[in-house]
């Protein structure tokens, strides 16, 4: 119980973090929604010249833009989640502090995560996705228990989101500058998760295996619940299958690289 | 007061040391690793209630033994205990029973009010809420904290987040404080509120303190016994009056041989490091150079030689300077 306040309190404290800069989420919501109203028109269009692409209608696919403007921050797929710190802290030896403290480095950046994650999700996702509901023709489904399995899914994502972009991190324990690595994990959870065209479009083999990768969790599996198209039990299985995967990654890696730790500098 | 009877160990360190292994490119593919002694065999005992000082120059090893001290590094020989817990197996438990302040560095949280990172840490330690609220009111009015509780740590003064730093390392009653630099960049009014800070803390709560720093007069105020380590070994550990007899104890014969040869043999000096055809000799400050210089030219086919005085001099000259002064 003790240990859960702890975490309870990291969490507070990395919604907070965010909360803490007005005008970067004011520029994050404008963003977030101009890239909207650019991708809406560009799916419209597609749309219109191929009806139920990906088994979506046209309403289904505005949604589908809409729902990944929200999560674009949330999840941090495009970057932007507390790896960018983590690794910072690595690099610069300040990752000491974090682990003589008598808290698991894991649990701690997982809280401070899904704490950021909760921020963006209201206060840079809310927005542009209100904004697109109201100004284009959605399809949202009035099933309450339909709209659960969404927001159940949306934590999911989250872990596994986390799951990822923690590993990626860990990955500077080793390179000490991890930018290229983000820069490699940036492109492809922008391709992989379906932030530029719905997995479900994506053809043949390629698609078969952008289907089954974690990304997939992140945006693809919970609008696909909210939009109907997917079976909640196991689409949620399947996440939670890649979350318990990665975070158990993430934890090998972790003990892989206290155990050969070199803290630098100092 | 330094009661350093055997077995009365808080801190104990027995022929600790420390080996990096350095892989540096020399070519194309090619890479040379190279062994780098940070700590070696250092032994020393620290008595419940001391305030020592641990000084060197920079890159002496004084970092690397308060990483092995918290458990954040683990030991590549001899036995460490703290609080009769060895710190690289039991990280966690030991993490309760000390407090850290990396003057470098902040353990605070960046972008949050200063109290936040208190509350965090009130969770963290599982400071019962009485205890919590008492240690923290009495810290906020020792270190005169209460108008910065509200302030983003980004926007404190070094001094101040010093401050709010050295609270936050406290706030669970550890039976033992590593200050690492604590009134590094700080100005003379907030050295002097840092140091009356740590006297008391010492005293009164019998708090073991251990104290790294380059500022001597930091030693001079505070502590009764200073251990001074230079290239990873204790070179003196006792009161500070004596250190400068003993620093200037030993210098260090620095000779080249023709090839890889086992450590020389010479009357007077002893070999105290080889790397290749270099070896180190280690002879009594007082002695000339000379004889040594003639018996091993005699005796090995000698390339180059050099003669190294004490690296801690400058630092003894600096504090022998400020008390001529004072």
């Amino acid at each position: 119980m003790g240990a859960g306040r702890l975490y309870a309190a990291v969490a507070a404290g990395g919604f907070r973090r965010y909360a803490t800069y007005r005008a970067a989420t004011a520029a994050g919501v404008f963003t977030n929604t101009v890239f909207g109203l650019i991708l809406v028109s560009t799916y419209r269009a597609l749309w219109d010249e191929r009806p139920h692409l990906g088994g979506y209608d046209e309403a289904q696919a505005v949604t589908y833009v809409w729902l990944g403007q929200a999560f674009l921050s949330t999840l941090a797929i495009g970057g932007g989640g507390v790896e960018d710190e983590l690794m910072e802290r690595i690099r610069t030896g300040d990752v000491a502090i974090d682990l003589y403290r008598p808290a698991d480095l894991q649990l701690w950046w997982l809280a401070a995560d899904l704490g950021r994650a909760c921020f963006q999700l209201l206060g840079r996702g809310l927005v542009p996705f209100v904004f697109g509901a109201l100004c284009f023709p959605v399809y949202l489904p009035a099933d309450a228990g339909r709209w659960a399995a969404f927001l159940g899914a949306v934590v999911l994502a989250m872990l596994v989101g986390f799951g990822i972009r923690y590993l990626v991190a860990l990955s500077a324990f080793w390179l000490l500058d991890g930018t290229g690595v983000v820069q490699m994990a940036w492109l492809l959870g922008f391709f992989c998760s379906g932030m530029l065209l719905p997995l479900n479009v994506f053809p043949g083999a390629l698609g078969e295996v952008v289907r089954v990768l974690p990304w997939s969790s992140l945006l693809q599996a919970p609008t696909d619940i909210l939009l109907g198209q997917a079976d909640p039990l196991p689409t949620c299985l399947f996440q939670a299958a890649w979350a318990v995967a990665l975070l158990g990654a993430g934890r090998l890696l972790q003990s892989a690289a206290t155990r050969r730790v070199v803290v630098q500098g100092g | 007061m330094g009661d350093v009877a055997a077995g009365d160990g808080f801190i104990v360190l027995e022929q600790v040391g420390k080996v990096f292994e350095v892989r540096r490119r020399t070519g194309f593919l090619r890479r040379e690793r190279r062994e780098v002694r940070a700590v070696d065999s250092i032994s020393f005992r620290v008595a419940r209630g001391e305030m020592v000082g641990y000084i060197g120059p920079n890159g002496a090893g004084k970092s690397t033994t308060i990483k092995m001290l918290t458990g954040i590094l683990t030991p590549s020989a001899g036995r460490l205990r703290v609080a009769g817990i060895d710190p690289a197996r039991e990280r966690g438990r030991l993490a309760h029973r000390i407090g850290v302040v990396f003057g470098q560095r902040t353990t605070l949280w960046w972008d949050l009010p200063l109290i936040d990172s208190y509350r965090l840490a009130h969770r963290m330690y599982r400071i019962p809420d009485a205890r919590y609220r008492a240690n923290l009111d009495r810290l906020v009015e020792l270190l005169e904290l209460g108008a910065l509780l509200d302030v983003p740590v980004r926007q404190l003064s070094l001094g101040q987040r010093m401050r709010g730093d050295i609270a936050a390392a406290l706030l669970h009653d550890p039976d033992v404080v590593y200050l690492d630099e604590p009134t590094i960049g700080l100005d003379v009014v907030s050295k002097a509120k840092v140091r009356e800070f740590l006297r008391e803390v010492n005293t009164e709560r019998g708090t073991t303190v251990l104290l790294t720093t380059h500022d001597l007069q930091d030693i001079e105020q505070l502590c009764s016994r200073v251990m001074v380590i230079d290239h990873g070994r204790l070179v003196y550990d006792g009161p500070l009056a004596g250190l400068h007899e003993a620093a200037e104890g030993e210098r260090t014969l620095v000779v080249d041989l023709e090839r890889e040869l086992p450590p020389v043999e010479v009357p007077s000096a002893r070999v105290v490091r080889v790397e290749g055809p270099r070896q180190w000799l280690a002879f009594p400050a007082g002695q000339s150079a000379a004889p040594l210089v003639a018996h091993l030219a005699a005796r090995y086919p000698l390339v180059d030689l050099s003669v190294r005085e004490p690296d801690i001099e400058a630092v003894i000259a600096r504090m022998y300077a400020e008390k001529a002064v004072s």
